[in-house]
């Protein structure tokens, strides 16, 4: 990895970011387009973690940790404190994996 | 909340030492590990920039990958920018702490103000934590072995779940949130990383269609409220 590349992957990153905050100002945004951001929002972090879920290296990830994200859901979905949600995922997939499930 | 981005904070310094102990054993040289973590601030990218080069990949297609990846910032940062602030250094500054994360904890909160304290509070904390972990990890070489033995890469999912949650308030939004994972797991065989979630954007077009005026066909601004 040179560090021309470190670089280029950096400045393209923080254009992205920078890139929302500045045309949002630029631009008029009325009521429906607002609610069409807030649903874009929700069908891509929901998107993101349905292949961050499932898939790694563009296959499926294996049993073990759509295993581990399905306990996490239900401690959510169950309202029970985000840390229980965060060390239930990760122990189950870890607990999986370490009795050889993959 | 703060206790929430603390746990938030050691599942990322995690992934910062698994980032710096394996760009250290692909041969990547420590400091532009470091420096990879300091500038660039998405793990994601970092991930696939550096296997796309462990794996005999250019350093242009590496560089694209991370960017395509990363291209989901740019709709993160128009819905979230009124979290960042108006004014110039807010911006500066704020921008690059435009993670999933924040994005995702400043959504979840109830009332703008708490979606401001709530973004710049995540975004410093998993800024300091990822860096520290790479650092830790890049000094730790391979002594922590494969993270995925920790179960790391399922804490993400599950906890991005749970800060979604509250938004999906709306059956609108609910039929949008199955609609985008689909589409992106569906897309996920066929295209390369990081276009699959941005095709999924394609499924707010399930929650009606909007007119040429902006205008939405039917009401339903008021519906979304419980």
């Amino acid at each position: 990895m040179t560090w021309a590349a470190v670089l280029v992957l950096a400045a393209g990153t923080y254009a992205f970011r920078l890139a929302g905050p500045v045309l949002r100002e630029r631009l008029h945004v009325s009521a429906a387009v607002q609610r069409l951001l807030m649903l874009g929002t929700v069908a891509l972090l929901a998107a993101l973690i349905a292949t961050a879920a499932f898939t790694d290296g563009g296959g499926f990830a294996g049993w073990a940790r759509p295993a581990g994200v399905a306990v996490g859901a239900a401690a959510a979905l169950r309202r029970l404190p985000f840390v229980v949600v965060v060390i239930a995922a990760a122990g189950t997939t870890a607990g999986l994996r370490m009795a050889g499930v993959h | 909340m703060l206790r929430d981005a603390a746990a938030l904070a050691v599942a990322v310094l995690m992934v910062g030492i698994s980032f710096g102990a394996l760009a250290v054993a692909a041969g990547i040289g420590a400091w532009q590990a470091v420096g990879m973590s300091l500038l660039v601030f998405a793990g994601g990218s970092q991930f696939l920039a550096v296997g796309v080069m462990a794996s005999g990949g250019a350093a242009a297609a590496a560089v694209a990958g991370g960017l395509l990846l990363n291209a989901r910032h740019l709709p993160f940062g128009l819905a979230v920018s009124d979290a960042i602030g108006r004014r110039w250094p807010a911006r500066l500054a704020g921008a690059h702490i435009l993670v999933d994360e924040t994005v995702a904890f400043a959504t979840a909160q109830p009332d703008p103000r708490r979606a401001r304290l709530a973004f710049w509070t995540t975004g410093l904390l998993l800024f300091v934590a990822f860096n520290t972990g790479t650092v830790v990890g890049v000094l730790a070489g391979q002594a922590v072995g494969d993270p995925a033995r920790y179960g790391v890469d399922a804490a993400f999912p599950a906890a991005l779940l749970a800060l979604l949650l509250p938004s999906l308030g709306s059956a609108d939004a609910r039929l949008v949130a199955v609609a985008g994972a689909l589409l992106a797991l569906l897309a996920t065989p066929l295209l390369p990383p990081g276009l699959p979630v941005l095709v999924a954007l394609a499924a707010v077009l399930v929650a009606g269609p909007v007119n040429r005026s902006g205008r939405w066909r039917r009401p339903p601004v008021d519906r979304q409220r419980p």
